[in-house]
């Protein structure tokens, strides 16, 4: 029987999932959702405690805010004296913390779309 | 329980006689997707006539069936352009910093009461009434004004005409009749409308409210599962709907599985559930992954009234509202997935949000899936089917294919394996004409409709 837990080598030679390489194969078998945990607790030591709980949903719950606060403004300009200005990166999106936004920073808020939805362009 | 049959060898789902069939596909052919073109959802009106969709642009367009082809079997599936309006526009909460979209996230059908249709739809923060309605007749032979409007010079008019009303060509208009406003602070996921036809529901993460539909300044709130501490935030309202024929009666599904059917004869706050829907979990099978695919993203009452359906990331489950303990029927849409949690985690696709439909008689319920995937399942028959709405099924009256998932190791020819699977192409919304065995299916930003072949 084919072992599904082998590990495929690329051809750059590398091993691709090695943590399936050395989960046991009738673990990996009878609980493939334990596996998917594994992985991901591999990948990404740090994750939360309560995996379903307040984290998503805080960031559920604030989807949209995407502009900064007169307190993180004032914190940041506090910091200023300390240390030199981060320039504003490519992610326009994140002008919290310690950057100071300017007003090309922000995005506009973005116009309606004046187009006919598509859907309404055939018969 | 009585055991499941065999999958059926013959193509179609439902009752072993359907057979579905490509209608009409609407919509860009070409792969460059606007974002302003993604459709966000899709629903029939109470006759199923009229076929309307919203995307995240904030338009609305409206379909009708064509009224000649309704009564030929063979192209009952004929929906044509009746209308389209942007429903609404892009603001900014410059109080909150906040940036609110524009896309439609519901809509919702009034029955008819006059010549005139009316349907709700909302954005994250907005719900608003549109007014369609049909002008074919206008006036003519004004005695004061020209035909083109300027007024007649007074001392020319010397004797007296009354205007006439004479036929024009359709001309199908929409205009906003209210707005509901200002209700909601955080996103609003649900409308729902009452069957006394006069008021509705609206439910946000947190908080449901009732509206009456003339009156837009003030609304109830009759469920508010807010914490005074947000840290002991547990769980969210994902969905909420009104009971089909009992006005007082609702329920809405939480991100953590659970469904509260309320009773708004008990209190004027339904914050006490008069129901508990729950399935208890296997503590072998708790992980990390438990309660978020246990997330109901939509919940349904059938037609009857008698059950609900809610959908969760990995299947349908459907409720007899009498029995809260489990659910009574579980049909799973793509148990391939489970082995594949951690990299639909990693692209954020474990949080897309399935809607589930039942079609007229409560018999068979549909749901999408990835790949441009939607799955039937019938409830009597105890089959199941799976289809694709692809372009290469597009040729007029072609009939579908049922497709098949290799999930094992030995692929067999015209099986797809999960790992060639496009997570980019789901299928979130479906429809199901509420008299007829006519789907609409909506892709990214295409949307098809089958028909079944009558023979």
């Amino acid at each position: 029987m084919q072992c599904s837990a082998a590990p495929r080598i690329t051809s750059g030679g590398q091993i691709e999932n090695p943590l399936e390489h050395w989960l046991s194969i009738t673990e990996k078998n009878a609980n493939p959702v334990k596996a998917e945990e594994a992985k991901l607790k591999a990948k990404y030591p740090g994750l939360g405690q309560k995996p379903g709980g307040s984290d998503f949903l805080m960031k559920r719950l604030q989807k949209g805010q995407k502009y900064f606060d007169s307190g993180d403004y004032n914190m940041a300009k506090a910091k200023v004296k300390n240390k030199q200005l981060p320039v504003a990166g490519p992610e326009k999106n994140l002008v919290t913390g310690d950057h100071i936004p300017t007003p090309q920073d922000l995005p506009r808020t973005r116009k309606s779309s004046l187009v006919t939805s598509k859907l309404a362009g055939q018969i | 329980m009585a055991g499941k049959r065999k999958l059926s060898e013959r193509p179609g789902g439902g009752s072993s006689d359907v057979q579905w069939c490509f209608s009409q596909v609407k919509g860009a052919m070409d792969d460059d997707v606007a974002e302003a073109d993604i459709i966000s959802t899709v629903e029939f009106n109470h006759t199923g006539e009229l076929l309307a969709t919203g995307d995240k642009g904030g338009r609305v367009v409206i379909f009708q069936q064509e009224p000649e082809s309704k009564n030929q079997p063979q192209c009952r599936g004929e929906y044509n352009v009746y209308s389209t309006f942007q429903s609404h526009e892009p603001e900014f909460d410059y109080l909150k910093s906040l940036e609110i979209e524009e896309k439609i996230n519901k809509i919702r059908w009034l029955p008819q009461k006059n010549a005139a249709q009316f349907l709700l739809s909302t954005n994250d923060k907005t719900i608003k009434l549109w007014k369609i309605s049909e002008r074919d007749k206008r006036p003519e032979g004004y005695n004061l004004k020209e035909e083109d409007g300027r007024y007649r010079d007074p001392n020319s008019v010397t004797t007296l005409r009354v205007p006439v009303l004479r036929p024009m060509d359709l001309m199908v208009e929409a205009s906003p009749r209210r707005v509901f406003a200002n209700a909601h602070t955080y996103h609003i996921n649900s409308i729902s409308v009452n069957s006394d036809h006069e008021t509705y529901l609206s439910a946000d993460d947190l908080r449901i409210n009732l509206w009456h539909l003339e009156i837009t300044d003030r609304s109830f709130n009759i469920v508010d599962i807010k914490p005074a501490n947000m840290e002991e935030l547990t769980e969210v309202i994902t969905a909420a709907e009104f009971h089909p024929d009992q006005c007082n009666t609702f329920v809405y599904s939480s991100s953590k599985g659970t469904i509260r059917l309320c009773d708004m004869r008990a209190s004027a706050l339904c914050d006490q559930h008069a129901k508990m829907f729950e399935e208890p979990e296997d503590p072998n099978n708790r992980s990390f992954f438990s309660e978020i695919i246990s997330s109901i993203s939509d919940v349904k009452f059938s037609h009857s009234g008698r059950y609900m359906m809610t959908r969760d990331y990995l299947s349908v489950k459907i409720w007899d509202l009498n029995m809260e303990t489990r659910p009574v029927e579980t049909y799973q849409v793509h148990e391939y997935l489970r082995s594949k949690l951690c990299s639909l985690y990693e692209n954020d696709c474990i949080f897309d949000k399935f809607e589930c439909c039942w079609n007229g008689n409560d018999s068979v319920v549909m749901t999408g899936s990835y790949n441009n995937f939607f799955r039937m399942f019938d409830r009597d028959y105890r089959q199941d089917v799976t289809f694709e709405a692809s372009r290469e099924n597009s040729k007029p009256r072609s009939v579908l294919k049922p497709r098949k998932i290799s999930t094992g190791g030995k692929r067999k020819k015209d099986e797809i394996s999960v790992d060639s699977l496009d997570f980019n192409k789901k299928i979130l919304h479906t429809a199901w004409h509420p008299l007829d065995n006519i789907i609409a299916v909506a892709t990214t930003n295409n949307l098809y409709i089958f028909q079944d072949k009558l023979n």
